[in-house]
């Protein structure tokens, strides 16, 4: 796809390589003048060499993807927290966990064979076998993905984002499922969902990707596929069990919030490191991701103190979240301006998406179709509707840019095949787990809460749940 | 002996506890309760979803004293936390058949001391 970014930019650099790399050369110059001369003597074949065919690596591009590597990981922790605090003080632990373990889940996966899949060269659906186990993913820059990082550092970026969104498809279905059954999910739903669909979208020869369908982030592959598999499988577990007295309200908003800032703050390396380098792209990037999030998390309380007459703090938090979600496929190709209206946009069509669950009657517990699957759903539009070579070259011009609707109609295709995949997959994994380990937890344990039937532990020593009394007996006789 | 047993709005605890420190009631159990009584509940949204809540936070103060001072503390608890509105809360008074002060043993009003 033309929108891959991931190697549009690399070809980028390559293509104008004067341009961006002379004022880089001397920027190096410049800092390496103040260390000792040996050293500037080797900085300067470097970047002489840098300005070559040959792929090189760039150290400005390079530290720039390592931190983004590390901000995108931090969002797996952040959506745990964000998610965590809106359940039950005796399933914290269970939510916080089920984002938590796809660290571990699915970076062995990624490392074996997802990576692989997903990436290498192969047919229009699914990436090939030659770099099963990392072999050949090395220090060496791999020129389609970005000819001035090295490929394993690259490989690592992509794995945080394979980690973290089978963890967003937990909110939907929180406080119900078995904790065995949720990682055979997330394992499968890895490679059978997630691993196609980054293949399709941004994997060499993948088919959207060839088609010119533009996803700069992950909008579809990230949000779709997984705001989709969360709807598809809170219908397939049913409804959560509220008992008659029971107070379904968040526990804790003040820990969703810390979730929410950590999310925002990592969003900055998810797309401003999707240019994969250091330069104006990123930068551009950057602001409207902060901009998309500042202006949907503002229309969202604004469209409550109108509707419910109050200002709330989780409708702050949803709102910045729906924002993110909705620039992540437009973030490299849309200004600031654009970037207000998807933030607007999106704050709208979230709001109102997330009530379909009471009309329709299932469960997605923590509104993740509505802010994910519909915000990733208008955000892939939008980029059909606000995309523009002005700001990405290697991009394409959407409608307000002059390009007509051959966009909008690219970035159809990329939707419809992302909720394809996402629903016909979820729903065969989600009856094989329920064939072979069953979905739910039983109804006493759903009472007891998660916490103490998945895990053995309670979030808060003292907390003043049923469940609590075998817990203190056991400490005091331990 | 009597238990005096008052309902009253959690921010007036402290004024309560001063006006019976300054009678020379210093034994006290207080707890967070939560009931429901003539005062409305009040309606909350989180993401739209409405939840009403009508058991209110209240504190509930226990004193035992000797019968003859009772009435005098239950009315001090009622004049320090009243404000006047529906929700001030309620004041009971019962019986205590006994009490022993579990350090030394002792029994009846000395143990109140």
């Amino acid at each position: 796809m033309l929108g891959s970014p991931r190697s549009l930019v690399a070809a980028g650099d390559k293509a104008d390589a004067c341009a961006p790399s002379a004022p880089k050369s001397w920027g190096w110059s410049r800092r390496a003048a103040g260390l000792a001369a040996p050293l500037l003597l080797l900085l300067i074949p470097s970047t002489a060499m840098a300005q070559g065919d040959a792929p090189k690596i760039d150290s400005g591009d390079t530290a720039w993807l390592l931190v983004s590597t590390a901000l995108v990981m931090l969002m797996t922790p952040g959506l745990a927290l964000f998610y965590g605090g809106m359940v039950r003080a005796k399933n914290v632990l269970n939510t916080l966990m089920q984002s938590f373990i796809a660290l571990s889940v699915v970076t062995v996966l990624w490392i074996v064979c997802g990576y692989s899949l997903a990436f290498a060269k192969g047919s229009p659906i699914l990436g090939g076998l030659q770099w099963l186990g990392l072999r050949g993913v090395g220090q060496e820059p791999y020129a389609f993905y970005g000819a001035t990082v090295p490929h394993e550092l690259f490989m690592a970026y992509q794995l945080m984002f394979a980690i973290i969104t089978p963890a967003l498809i937990s909110g939907a279905i929180a406080d119900r499922m078995k904790f065995g059954s949720y990682l055979l999910f997330v394992t499968i739903w890895s490679l059978v969902v997630y691993t196609p669909m980054a293949h399709m979208v941004w994997g060499e020869g993948g088919f959207l990707r060839d088609l010119g369908a533009l996803d700069f982030a992950g909008g579809t592959v990230v949000h779709i596929t997984s705001g989709v598999s969360a709807l598809v499988l809170a219908i397939m577990l049913g409804k959560r069990k509220a008992g008659f007295a029971e107070d379904m309200r968040p526990h804790s908003l003040p820990m969703t919030l810390i979730g929410t800032g950590l999310l925002w703050f990592g969003w900055f390396g998810f797309n401003g490191g999707s240019a994969i380098g250091s330069n104006g792209l990123a930068a551009s990037a950057f602001v409207v991701t902060h901009i998309a999030a500042a202006v949907a998390g503002g229309v969202w309380v604004a469209i409550e103190w109108i509707a419910y007459k109050r200002p709330t703090a989780l409708g702050l938090a949803t709102g910045a979240v729906a924002g993110l979600v909705a620039i992540t496929p437009a973030s490299g190709f849309v200004g600031p301006m654009a970037a207000v209206a998807i933030g607007a946009g999106v704050a709208v069509i979230s709001f109102f998406a997330i009530r379909l669950k009471s009309v329709l009657k299932y469960d997605d517990a923590l509104d993740v179709f509505g802010v994910h699957g519909v915000g990733g759903a208008w955000g892939a539009l939008a980029t059909g509707i606000f995309a523009s070579k002005a700001i990405n070259p290697l991009g394409a011009d959407g409608l307000l840019a002059g390009g007509g609707f051959a966009l909008i109609g690219k970035q159809l295709a990329g939707i419809g095949v992302a909720i394809a995949v996402a629903a016909v997959g979820t729903v065969l994994i989600g009856l094989l787990v329920k064939a072979v380990l069953g979905l739910r937890v039983t109804g006493d344990e759903e009472d007891a809460g998660l916490d103490l039937t998945q895990h053995g532990e309670s979030g808060y020593a003292g907390a003043s749940t049923g469940s609590e009394s075998p817990a203190v007996v056991a400490g005091m006789h331990g | 002996m009597t238990k005096v047993e008052a309902l009253i709005r959690p921010q007036k605890l402290d004024e309560v506890k001063a006006a019976l420190t300054d009678m020379g009631i210093r034994g006290m159990t207080v707890s967070e309760v939560r009931g429901a009584g003539k005062q409305r509940g009040f309606t909350q949204h989180y993401r739209g979803a409405e939840y009403t809540v009508n058991l209110i936070q209240k504190i509930k103060l226990e004193v035992v004293v000797a019968d003859a001072d009772a009435r005098k503390v239950a009315q001090t608890i009622a004049t320090t936390a009243r404000t006047g509105e529906i929700g001030d809360g309620k004041i009971f008074l019962m019986p205590v058949a006994e009490v022993i002060r579990i350090r030394t043993g002792e029994e009846g009003e000395t143990a109140l001391q």
